[in-house]
């Protein structure tokens, strides 16, 4: 099962929306996703245990795992092609 | 949980304001007054708001949707302000780039990770050009708070 990281600034509001979206998109598609919310700054200690990191948040750093922006998720703006990464990353 | 705050007096029309941070301060210092957040609430919010900016360049209208950490709130709320001339906020997850924000959606949460259908909601606004269109021109404070309340689905008689 792929550990995906869902990260905000605070870990209170935009990570809960993109949190739930995963969560729907992953029943659609009948994957099984282990989703970690969590603030920006706890992403260090999910570093080797996570596949992916889907945020909201600006991230200067490198990790060895796939960052994938989720503004979309708020403003609507892309949302398609958002998914669509995300569903990638889920099924690889 | 408490129920969510919400009424004419949290929707401020007109506000005026030269930088985020006073727009940050007006919207604040009117919860403080209410009893609903702390007084610690306003520099956490735009201690906040500078390290992780929350501006969405939506359709139409910019917005922004400033929130910060649940121990500074008393009472979970949403207070909307229509500014009178937009201001920069940066935009949430770059670097750099700001955007022209007429439309402030101060979040004051009182719990963490909750709230999902309400957040949903709201994100459901932000995506439809229409109505951010309609609540950046509208007067009326009496009509804004009844198409949020509506669109929102919460009811202002206290319950959820």
């Amino acid at each position: 099962m792929k550990k995906v990281l869902v990260a905000c600034g605070a870990g209170i509001a935009t990570s809960t929306v993109v949190n739930g979206a995963i969560e729907e998109m992953a029943k659609e598609n009948n994957l099984k996703v282990n989703l970690v919310q969590i603030k920006i700054t706890e992403v260090g200690s999910h570093v080797d245990t996570a596949d992916l990191l889907v945020t909201t948040a600006m991230t200067k750093k490198e990790y060895p795992f796939p960052v994938i922006n989720a503004r979309a998720f708020l403003t609507g703006i892309g949302i398609e092609d958002t998914k669509k990464q995300i569903l990638e990353e889920l099924k690889k | 949980m408490s129920d969510l705050f919400f009424d004419e007096s949290i929707i401020l029309l007109d506000l005026e304001g030269n930088t985020k941070e006073e727009v940050l301060t007006k919207m604040g210092n009117n919860l403080v007054e209410k009893d609903l957040v702390k007084s610690s609430f306003i520099n956490a919010i735009i201690a906040r708001e500078g390290e992780f900016a929350t501006g969405l360049p939506t359709a139409g209208v910019s917005v922004a949707i400033p929130h910060t950490d649940v121990e500074h709130v008393n009472r979970k709320t949403i207070s909307v302000a229509v500014l009178k001339d937009p201001v920069d906020f940066g935009i949430m997850g770059d670097d750099e780039a700001t955007t022209p924000v007429k439309l402030v959606f101060m979040l004051a949460m009182d719990k963490a990770h909750d709230q999902l259908a309400l957040l949903q909601r709201l994100m459901q606004i932000f995506q439809d050009e229409d109505t951010l269109n309609y609540l950046a021109n509208e007067k009326s404070g009496t009509a804004i708070k009844n198409l949020l309340a509506s669109k929102l689905e919460f009811s202002l008689e206290g319950g959820e």
